[in-house]
This record gives C-alpha cells, structure tokens and sequence, in this order.
C-alpha cells in the first residue's frame, strides 16, 4: 500500500463527536475499519451510531448486518438514546441484513460452500437504502457457524472487498477476550481490515475509564494514543480529544473586573477576558468570596456566568451571596446566571466534563466559575483528573470565556496541590489566598503568583473579610517565608532600611 | 410424505451447478415421486434468502417434512445430504408415517 502514501485517502465524516477530530476527519472512505474491544466496551453502539449519524448528518443511508444479537435487540438497545431505527428503516434509511444462527439450527455442510449468499443479501440491502456506510456487527460469531474458520476469513475478506466496489465505508466489530494483546480472536484483522480501531473499558481506581485508540489507519495519518470517550443518553459516544485541542493562547488585550477592585488594581487594570484564573488556598480563606465577587462583576457588567459548584449546594451558594449582600436568585431569574451544583462523585470525569461543555455551549456565558476543581480530584484517577483539568480549560479558551477555578490546599499553611501542578501552565493567572501566622494571630495574605502578559504586582498583601466581602490591604512587611508556611521577621531598623530602599512613601505597617 | 425443498444458489457457479446435479441424482434415486424442488437465485430474489437467513450457498432447505433442515455446499457429500435429509438408504422406503 506504500502508493497509498502519495495521495490522501479521502475521509468519511462520521458523525460520532469527537471520533472525526481524533482521525483527522473521519474514516478512511470506501475502505474497511475493524472496531476491537473485550464485551462491554461499546463496539456495537459506536457501530451503530456510526449509521445512526450517517443518516442523522449527512443523509446517507445505511446497512446493519448482525451476526449475533437479534435485529429486534440491536434496535431495542439504542432506543435508549432517543435513536428510532425502526423509523429509519420505514422510510428506508437503514436497512438490516439478519445473518444470526437461528437457535438451535446445525447446519450440515455437504461440499463445497461460500458465503455468496450473504453478500448477495448485503448488496440488496445497500441498494435499496441507496447506502454509504455498512456495519458487520459481531462477526467473530460468524466462525463458529462454519467448521473452516480460513474460509469464512476468506469470504469476509471477499465481501469486505465487494462492498468496498460498490463505494460503501465498512464498520466491523470483532470481539476481544482481554484488553491487552491480539486484536480478534480469528485473525480476521490481517486480511480484512485497513483500519484498526481499538476500544478499552478498563478499571482504573475503582473507576471505569473508556478509551480509544487507533491502531492503525493504513496510509493515512491519525492521531496516536488512547482517547478517553464516554457514553451517556443524549450524544451516545463522545470522544473528548486531549492534545487534538489546539492551544490557544490569549489574544484579547480587554479586560474584566475580578469583583474586588484593590485586586484588579493589582493585576494591573483587571483580569483578562480570556484568560483562565487559578484561586487557591486553604479552606476558608475566602475562595468562595471571591468566586462571588468575580460572578457579582459579571452580573453588574450584564455579562452572563455559569457558577459551577462541586462543594456546595446552590441554597448555600445563593445563601452565602445573600449575606454578602449578592443576590444570585435574582440574577438567575433576570437570566443572567445559572447556578449548576453536581457533586463530583455522581459520575466519572468524562460525563462530567461532557456536562460542563453542554451547560456552557448551551448558555453561552461571557465567564466561569469552578467551585472548587480540587473536588472532582477524587472522582477519578489521576490521569482523567488531569485530562478532565485540561480539557475543560482549553474549552474555555477556545470559546473566550473568562474562567475562575478554585484549588482547595490541603495545607493550612502553604503548601501545593496536585490541581496546581496540573493546570499552572494553561491558567493564565494564579492567585494565592494563604493563611499567614503572625505575632500569634491568624491573618490572610494574597499574593498574584503569576500573570500572563501584563505586570502585576509582587506583594503578599493582607486582606480582611467582612460583611461586605473581601478587603485587600497593604502587604506584609518585615516577613518572610509567608508562602511556606514558615514566616521569619527581620529585626525593625533592617526592615525599614529596606523598604526606605524600594519604596518612595512611607509605608504604614500596622493597619 | 412430500419432500418440498429448496435450493439457494448465487448464479451460475461452478458450485450452484454442481449443487444441481447432485441434488438431481439424489432426487430421482431416493424421492422419486414424492418430491419439489424449488431453485432460488439469490442475486435475483435476495428477499427470499433473507426470509431463510441464507448465508452460504450453495444452501439445501428442507421445508417439509418438518422441522426445516438446512445443507450447506454443493451436496457432494452424498451420505451427509441423505443424513440431513432423514433419507435412510437401507431402508426400501420411509412407511411410518
């Protein structure tokens, strides 16, 4: 196939959210693909809503042959997914071509046999839905029937071929009896299939992680590695490509209020609009505050925000905001915000984040909030964590909203956490709420850690809260080690020789 | 009893006609008289090999007696065929009925 390498393979799109971005557009056209993976792993509903698509998106028709469910099954089973293949195949969309065993039934093999009859029967079918797309579903149980498993490879090498012939793109799924090593169990891939495509349900931390990996596309470049996917009742499979998102990085030099004005002042004029900002700090320094604030700035501007809250319920959310003086009831009602509280552990990473991009998608904001992202740490492996981190960042990027994310440390006093070290370098802006022992009291310290493209200021400043919401004050003179946990004070004559050194105004230390 | 059978082939093959003549021989040598035989190509009636979920041809169906037999190939293996069939060669002919 090495002429193939001097020309493109034209694409199929499929159809299937993410399976086209992955491939680099879709299935090789007229050419056959085998979908691999162990029982459970979703080969036959990506089979399916690969000719569900066709017919959804692109009006082309399509044939399913099933070799081991019932067709009445087959259809029963994506029902759930609000997909009528009974319908499609009244209006002759989607036509079936029933080859399971009846139950049962030997069949006595008296001489010499191929399998004519069936593709005899596909292209019948293929014909009467004027079809693009072919699905063999299952044909592993194909072998079973026939006592010469290098026939039946043979014939299905030579229906694959046939359909290929009659222009129709070929989906077989074949299964696996373990996530790692061959691809099928009757060698089937090696004559039959250009493309290889494998699916894994493995168990990672007591959490079921999906995945997708192309093997193999002959002569056509794809994307390598495994792809996390996800399942659920509206979209059917979803691939969420991690590196497929191209970065991009922020362009826009307009700017947005934080909510708390000695804030802005110190990222040099407020936050910018498309940049993704990093809040973290212990419990109870006031991270939730200043997600209030920052969702207060929005509604003020007439700008709409999802606030995404893992921690807390919206009563209390909305309860907060009210003592605070903020009345997101209001502002939802007007349609301004919209509250979503999901707690992390309902359902895996992927499904969340397939949530998240919807809810933002479908309303649209001008800025997000994460409360908190440290929660959803625990509801998956450290991998899809970190996934799930980068993915649904890129995505605010890519549609230029403003995103505030929250980073719960476990330290009281300094420390880092793995939300940290996972998204400092796609966030943009990363501010540090610490608790600061001093002369035996607790106070707060703000310090900007870092700031993409514009000065901001060095200082760890002190900040008070009240009734009214977050007081940013002077900075911490005199000390050190405040980001450590470990504050050391210099003697008051060196102090102020320093700070007689840098600063012009004299500086008032005690407030 | 009536032997009513049906063959699937798919044109004119070296397989569908050998499976022809065979079926032939068997016919007039064991069921003479007491036979129907209907040959269906496939490329030109495949909604009646859906109906029979035929994959192989060329493929002998038995309808009646019943139950529904199915026989695979081109019916050379003479002594498989009589044993799909429920023809027993020493017997002089099937009476109980």
């Amino acid at each position: 196939m090495s002429e193939s390498l001097a020309w493109e393979i034209e694409r199929l799109p499929t159809g299937i959210p993410g399976f086209d971005q992955v491939c680099s557009g879709g299935l090789p056209k007229n050419r056959s693909a085998i979908v691999a993976g162990t029982a459970g792993s979703g080969k036959t509903l990506m089979a399916m809503q690969f000719l569900h698509a066709g017919v959804k998106y692109f009006d082309e028709g399509g044939v399913f042959v099933t070799f081991e469910e019932s067709p009445a099954d087959l259809i029963l089973n994506v029902k759930s997914f609000g997909w009528d293949i009974d319908e499609l195949i009244r209006k002759k969309k989607i036509a079936v071509v029933d080859a399971t065993p009846d139950p049962g039934e030997n069949n006595i093999q008296a001489g010499a046999f191929d399998l004519a009859g069936l593709m005899a029967r596909i292209e019948n079918a293929a014909r009467s839905v004027k079809a693009k797309r072919v699905i063999l579903d299952a044909v592993g149980a194909l072998f079973p029937q026939f006592s010469d498993s290098n026939l039946v490879r043979r014939e299905l090498h030579r229906i694959a071929a046939g359909l290929r012939r009659l222009n129709l793109t070929i989906v077989m799924t074949m299964e696996r009896l373990d996530e790692e090593g061959g691809i099928g169990r009757f060698g089937v891939e090696e004559y039959v299939a250009d493309n290889v495509i494998i699916l894994r349900n493995r168990l990672e931390q007591e959490r079921r992680r999906r995945t997708i990996e192309i093997l193999k596309f002959r002569g056509v470049v794809h994307q390598k590695g495994e792809y996390t996917f996800t399942i659920d009742r509206l979209d059917g499979i979803t691939i969420l490509p991690l590196s497929a998102i191209e970065l991009k990085q922020g362009s826009t030099n307009k700017r947005v209020s934080s909510g708390i004005p000695e804030l802005d002042g110190m990222c040099g004029g407020g936050m910018y609009r498309d940049s993704i900002i990093l809040i973290s700090g212990a419990t109870g320094t006031g991270k939730t505050l200043t997600v209030t604030h920052y969702i207060k700035a929005a509604i003020e501007a007439g700008e709409r925000a999802i606030l995404f809250g893992s921690e807390e319920s919206r009563e209390q959310l909305t309860r907060n905001a009210r003592s605070w003086g903020i009345d997101f009831e209001g502002a939802e009602k007007t349609g301004l915000l919209r509250i979503i509280c999901r707690y992390p552990d309902v359902m895996g990473l992927e499904d969340h984040l397939l949530q998240m991009r919807r809810d933002i998608d479908d309303f649209k904001p001008a800025r997000v909030a994460v409360d908190s992202l440290s929660a959803f740490e625990l509801a998956g492996s450290r991998r899809s964590f970190r996934e799930f981190v980068i993915t649904l960042t890129s995505h605010l990027k890519h549609k230029e909203i403003t995103g505030l994310i929250t980073n719960t440390t476990p330290m009281l006093i300094g420390g880092e956490s793995v939300t940290e070290s996972h998204i400092s370098t796609i966030t943009d802006t990363i501010i540090l709420l610490r608790y600061v022992e001093l002369h035996g009291e607790m106070r707060r310290g703000l310090a900007i850690l870092k700031m993409r493209g514009t000065q901001h200021q060095k200082d760890i400043r002190e900040y008070l809260i009240d009734g009214e919401g977050m007081h940013i004050r002077d900075a911490f003179r005199g000390v050190h080690g405040i980001m450590t946990g470990t504050p050391t004070y210099m003697f008051t004559r060196e102090r102020e020789q320093l700070s007689d050194m840098f600063t012009a105004k004299p500086l008032s230390l005690d407030e | 009893m009536i032997y009513r059978l049906r063959l699937f082939i798919t044109g004119r093959t070296s397989h569908s006609l050998r499976a022809l003549e065979n079926l032939r021989q068997i016919c007039e040598s064991e069921l003479k008289g007491r036979y129907e035989v209907e040959v269906i190509d496939v490329l030109e009636n495949p909604d009646l090999a859906d109906e029979e979920k035929i994959l192989a041809t060329p493929t002998l169906v038995r309808k009646l007696p019943e139950p529904v037999r199915k026989i695979v190939g081109d019916l050379s293996d003479r002594e498989k065929v009589l044993m799909g069939l429920d023809i027993y060669k020493s017997e002089p002919a099937p009476s109980e009925e």
